[in-house]
């Protein structure tokens, strides 16, 4: 059920000079979404921001046995994200959904390796919490500029989150990107079944991708597109995917397949990855 | 017990509320959060013959109190939209207003004729305003001849309500409003989004694909309110007021300039549930004001005790 609410901010936890987590009294969106959904957020009661923005939903946030909000990972690049890193508790933020299409969660003996990229890391909590339950074996690969941008690692590994790290200046795991480890890490696991889920810059989600189908992999990759109001009504926020006749068309390197577009918000903004045409 | 009916051509509006084209979808996809049959009408997404494609994202970018939009009417074309969506409209009792776009007058008659002829069409909105496509009916939009032409041409072949809706990218909008009414229009709609740009200083780009594109939102709004006015005071049949549309007092404002029924778009991108807060603010202003049809308030603007010398007559 759709539901809109002036969500009370329940804490705000700033990760970096740049990163937080804001939790938000919404309890009737947080039962109500499945790993990989989205809301659409809007900040301050004015015109500026206008529109709402979307935010994967982080965490749900249980308190004594029962469902109480929900939490977004955030980081600072607008008014809005600006608005959420300086968020104060009592503060209210306008929150819509749960939104969009969730991942589809594999079962044992299937194992599922998360790959995110930054902020991309937002969608994978709630769905490594299903994956745990669902006792299946799970590995979070995740990217960042530097260490001091890794956070929740000890939250995945109290899960028995298997992590593999990259950051681009080698403080910690791979130098370089997050690809790297994925890439070498399906090698080695020629025979093991793998669904690979994908969150982060679509530059990374494209070679997430190509590399899940260079080793037989199915991919799923929460995108995310410019989005004007998350339900399907004003088609900004569309995504070029495969025509359903081309699906086995190989494509060059240069040209892009026969394709059409869909709109993220609804027909995402999870895709499986080799349905998406990247720009 | 107030009446917010209202009365465009041969059609009644259970309440002057429409959603309008291009920003709720099909309609189908607000369901969850709006009960259709509460609406006026709900003016669909425009429709082509054929599917488009539209342009390339970017697709928008936010301004003060508005946005631009060049998303170049994507579309699954007229025959799909009868298949797929217009039973899902029927079911969920919707008063359905079909927006079309054609490239030449012949495809606006097409359509026209297709539409007459389909199950739970309620009025034409012809767009010949949509400032993003240079094949669309812009041109027939920013031509006093064309919109007749337009006009009259798909008069001729339906008994639906026809509503050309009119750009503001033109120096007189009230000339096109009377055009269209001699071409015998049931009523005209405007303002579609006024012509806009927005450029990233540090790329030197232009942030939409389209390089230009039309803005709409609350910042448009005292712009609207003025052209539906002066549209008022030049034609007798119904005007449809829109733009930056946000609240029932946005909503009064346009009624009370001579607006019959009104349309609110992108804000309802930012509040999928504010048409039950739109209906009741009418409701309320009615009993505030001792109303009892809203049909009432339309056009009863007071400029008795103001300078009227600046407006053209």
């Amino acid at each position: 059920m759709l539901v809109d609410v002036e969500a009370r901010v329940i804490r705000n936890t700033r990760l970096s000079s740049d990163y937080n987590v804001i939790a938000l009294a919404a309890p009737d969106i947080a039962a109500a979404t499945a790993p990989g959904q989205f809301v659409m957020v809007k900040s301050g009661r004015g015109r500026d921001p206008l529109l709402r923005r979307p935010f994967s939903v982080f965490e749900v946030l249980w308190s004594n046995g029962r469902v109480d909000g929900l939490s977004l990972l955030s980081k600072r690049v607008g008014v809005t994200t600006g608005m959420l890193f300086d968020s104060v508790e009592g503060d209210t933020v306008s929150c819509l959904g749960p939104l969009g299409q969730p991942f589809a969660v594999v079962d044992p003996p299937a194992e599922a390796w998360m790959v995110a990229g930054g902020v991309g890391l937002a969608p994978f909590a709630t769905l490594g919490d299903a994956l745990v339950a669902r006792k299946t074996t799970t590995t979070l690969f995740y990217g960042a500029r530097s260490g001091a941008e890794l956070f929740y690692l000890d939250w995945f590994t109290a899960r028995g989150i298997r992590l593999v790290l990259a950051t681009e200046d080698g403080s910690i795991g791979d130098r370089g990107r997050i690809t790297v480890p994925l890439e070498r890490e399906l090698r080695r696991a020629a025979s093991a079944e793998v669904m690979v889920y994908a969150c982060g810059p679509e530059p990374m989600l494209e070679a997430v991708a190509r590399v899940a189908a260079t080793f037989k992999r199915q991919s799923q990759v929460s995108v995310e597109r410019v989005m004007g109001c998350g339900m399907g009504g004003c088609y900004s926020c569309v995504i070029p995917v495969r025509d359903a006749h081309a699906a086995q068309h190989a494509g060059s390197e240069r040209t892009r397949p026969p394709h059409h577009y869909v709109r993220s918000c609804i027909a995402g903004p999870v895709f499986r990855g080799e349905d998406l045409v990247w720009d | 017990m107030t009446d917010l009916s209202v009365q465009i051509g041969s059609l009644r509006l259970r309440n002057p509320l429409i959603a309008a084209s291009g920003c709720f979808g099909y309609g189908v996809e607000y369901a969850e959060a709006v009960d259709l049959s509460t609406l006026g009408g709900v003016a669909v997404k425009g429709l082509f013959l054929k599917e488009r494609e539209g342009h390339p994202p970017e697709r928008i970018v936010e301004t003060p109190s508005g946005m631009l939009n060049a998303i170049g009417l994507q579309g699954i074309g007229v025959h799909r939209f009868i298949r797929e969506k217009l039973p899902e409209l029927r079911r969920l009792r919707a008063t359905v207003i079909v927006n079309i776009c054609g490239s030449t007058l012949d495809e606006y008659v097409e359509l026209a004729r297709i539409l007459s002829d389909a199950e739970g069409v309620a009025a034409l909105e012809l767009n010949i305003s949509c400032p993003n496509i240079k094949e669309g009916g812009i041109t027939f939009g920013c031509s006093l001849h064309g919109t007749f032409d337009v006009v009259s041409a798909v008069r001729k072949v339906t008994s639906l309500p026809v509503v050309p809706k009119l750009t503001p990218n033109v120096a007189d909008v009230a000339s096109f409003a009377k055009a269209s009414e001699d071409a015998g229009a049931d009523g005209v709609s405007l303002v579609n989004t006024f012509l806009a740009m927005a450029i990233d200083v540090d790329t030197r780009r232009p942030i939409l694909s389209n390089i230009v594109g039309g803005l709409s939102g609350p910042a448009i709004r005292p712009i609207a309110v003025r052209m539906v006015y002066e549209c008022r005071r030049a034609v007798k049949i119904p005007v449809i007021g829109m733009g930056g549309i946000a609240s029932a007092s946005d909503a009064l404002e346009f009624i009370i300039a001579g607006a019959t029924a009104v349309q609110v778009g992108t804000a309802n991108f930012v509040d999928p549930f504010i048409w039950a807060k739109l209906l009741d603010g009418l409701n309320d202003y009615m009993r505030r004001h001792n109303l009892e049809r809203i049909s009432d308030l339309v056009g009863t603007i007071d400029t008795s005790a103001r300078d009227k010398q600046w407006i053209s007559s």
